[in-house]
């Protein structure tokens, strides 16, 4: 039975795989410097290895904000937040963020289940999407800057560029999507992280698994199936939406977005800053969505072109609008489930009446 | 990987190739023209051979370029950008070609004094010329250097139309027949094209380089 409850969890997998890869590769795909069938490949093969790689990063914050112990109520967490993102992404056309929407849907449960919310990791993942697309423009704003002076003052032909272009396209793809597979396999698994079916360790053929790792693994290959499956028609949309990008511009914004994704992702990067002392880098799941966004305003900054502010205006209100539809979801979702179906949504019971909803970290 | 910039490389090689034709073919144009004008005979028919051959050539590589552009989908944003500049270099030789053989076919009198005006025409269209290849081969290599080129191609332009201008005045000075007038006045009219089709050129050179740039 706790197999069949993984099953939200895997479609917003799926959905992931079939929205925010196509940010890595839009651009690459809809002017046909890369064929789809390459991008799908490279991409979902580096997303289970992210995915694999991050089962011990951004899913903890996760946890925290919403330590949800019940399988039924990590399926509905899960399929509200899906729920939310197909729902706003066939409605605007737009792909919206999974961040957003499976933090509206923990905090459905929380809110559900009289819980109180960790309002520092509600800060710091508030803030990370306000920080996230703000660093991808400055990222890809001098990415920018010093790749056009470098290929003015190395005079490489414009086929060269064009073959550099193009080989650069497919391993900042392989990067962005081994990052999203770092930072956003929590989105998809994190909530299942306490309730997970498998048991403490697997082992297939000569591999050993954590019952964690067993999840995210699933998660990443939920991932590489929506990119296979779903993900070409997004990338061509895409590539031609938001603002008219060259392949060149185009791969710095795979490459600011990847590198954002990948910073507030690896456990590694976070250990190497502490072990040389510096501040480590918060572990926060981040919305590839807003920091592509993020890298084309930077770059459309520096370029001094404009960017259409229609599907950018859609795109903010998506913001808002994913994690709004998967709390109102999550909530009819748990009553639901608990009510009609008389299944447990939390191990612990309901606080009493009255009780605060939300309450500081220390509480 | 080197596999890649090897294919890469043979291209820039052919796209190189094309502008040594045209660029080629227009100086033999301005030697075919001199030889006509000293009634060098032999000559101005071996030049006349050698812009077909390299007209010929331009033509084969321009295509050959053109269908790889496609095929491997090369340079998909400036693809349509290059393709229109190479058909239009193409039409500067189609046009020096054509000329060099009106001049074979319609042997045009040319009065001995008007000779050196027809050379000085000739050799400011060759001049134009010139330097739109050579903005062409910086709009591939160094975009930078694409319009301090592009102004001389202007200069040689308004050059040939002052020297086209003058050169007809004098025509329809001279005690002719006017049927001879009219001539002469054609095939002033016939060099000078070929400067403007290098402003034509060198005016969507302009657009591709601002497109490229921003």
């Amino acid at each position: 039975m706790s197999w069949l409850f993984l099953t939200s969890g895997l479609f917003l997998g799926w959905s992931l795989g079939a929205n925010d890869a196509a940010n890595l590769f839009g651009t690459a795909v809809a002017t046909r410097m890369l064929k789809f069938r390459t991008a799908a490949l490279v991409g979902g093969v580096f997303v289970v290895i992210g995915a694999w790689a991050g089962a011990h990063g951004t899913s903890k914050t996760l946890g925290r904000l919403g330590a949800i112990d019940a399988p039924a109520g990590a399926f509905v967490v899960a399929l509200a937040a899906a729920a939310a993102v197909v729902l706003l992404l066939t409605r605007s056309g737009l792909p919206v963020s999974i961040t957003q929407a499976i933090v509206g849907a923990i905090l459905g449960w929380n809110l559900f289940n009289g819980k109180a919310t960790d309002l520092r990791t509600l800060t710091q993942l508030l803030s990370s999407w306000l920080l996230s697309p703000v660093l991808a423009g400055l990222i890809a704003a001098g990415l920018f800057v010093v790749s056009r002076r470098v290929l003015q003052r190395r005079r490489v032909h414009l086929l060269e560029v064009d073959a550099w272009t193009r080989t650069a396209l497919l391993v900042a793809g392989a990067f962005g999507a081994f990052s999203l597979g770092l930072n956003d396999i929590a989105n998809v698994m994190g909530v299942f992280v306490r309730v997970s079916p498998f048991p403490a360790e697997t082992a297939i053929g000569p591999f050993r698994f954590t019952s964690v790792e067993l999840l995210f693994l699933l998660g990443g290959i939920a991932i590489a199936v929506g990119i296979a499956t779903y993900s070409g028609r997004v990338m061509v949309r895409l590539g031609s939406g938001l603002t008219s990008l060259s392949p060149l511009a185009g791969l710095i914004v795979v490459l600011a977005a990847a590198l954002v994704l990948f910073l507030f992702g690896s456990p590694a990067l976070q250990r190497l800053l502490r072990a040389a002392g510096l501040p480590g880098w918060p572990l926060v799941p981040v919305s590839a969505t807003q920091a592509v966004v993020g890298a084309i305003v930077g770059i459309s900054l520096v370029r001094k072109s404009g960017i259409r502010l229609k599907p950018l205006g859609q795109i903010a209100i998506g913001w808002v609008a994913a994690p709004a539809a998967a709390l109102l979801f999550a909530l009819v979702g748990l009553f639901v489930v608990q009510n009609v179906f008389e299944l447990p949504v939390s191990a612990m019971p309901r606080p009493a009446a009255g009780a605060s909803a939300v309450a500081g970290s220390a509480s | 990987m080197t596999l890649l910039f090897r294919r890469t490389r043979a291209l820039e090689a052919q796209i190189d190739q094309f502008l040594d034709a045209v660029s080629e073919g227009c100086l033999v144009f301005e030697k075919g023209v001199d030889d006509y004008l000293r009634h060098d005979e032999p000559s101005f028919e071996e030049r006349r051979k050698a812009i077909g051959v390299f007209e010929g050539k331009a033509d084969a590589l321009r295509r050959e370029v053109e269908t790889r552009l496609y095929a491997e989908s090369l340079i998909p944003d400036h693809r349509g950008d290059v393709l229109g500049l190479l058909e239009n270099l193409d039409n500067v030789i189609d046009q020096a070609k054509q000329t060099l053989g009106q001049f074979e076919v319609e042997r045009p009198e040319i009065p001995e004094e008007l000779a050196p005006d027809y050379l000085a025409l000739a050799r400011a269209c060759v001049q134009a010329t010139q330097h739109l290849v050579d903005s062409c081969r910086a709009f591939f290599r160094e975009i930078t250097a694409v319009r301090s080129h592009i102004h001389k191609v202007y200069f040689f332009e308004k050059e040939a139309d002052r020297l086209a201008d003058g050169l007809k005045r004098k025509i329809f000075a001279m005690d002719l027949e006017l049927a001879r007038k009219i001539h002469l006045r054609y095939f002033c009219l016939h060099v000078e094209t070929l400067s403007d089709r290098a402003e034509g050129v060198a005016d969507r050179l302009v657009i591709y380089t601002i497109k490229r740039t921003i």
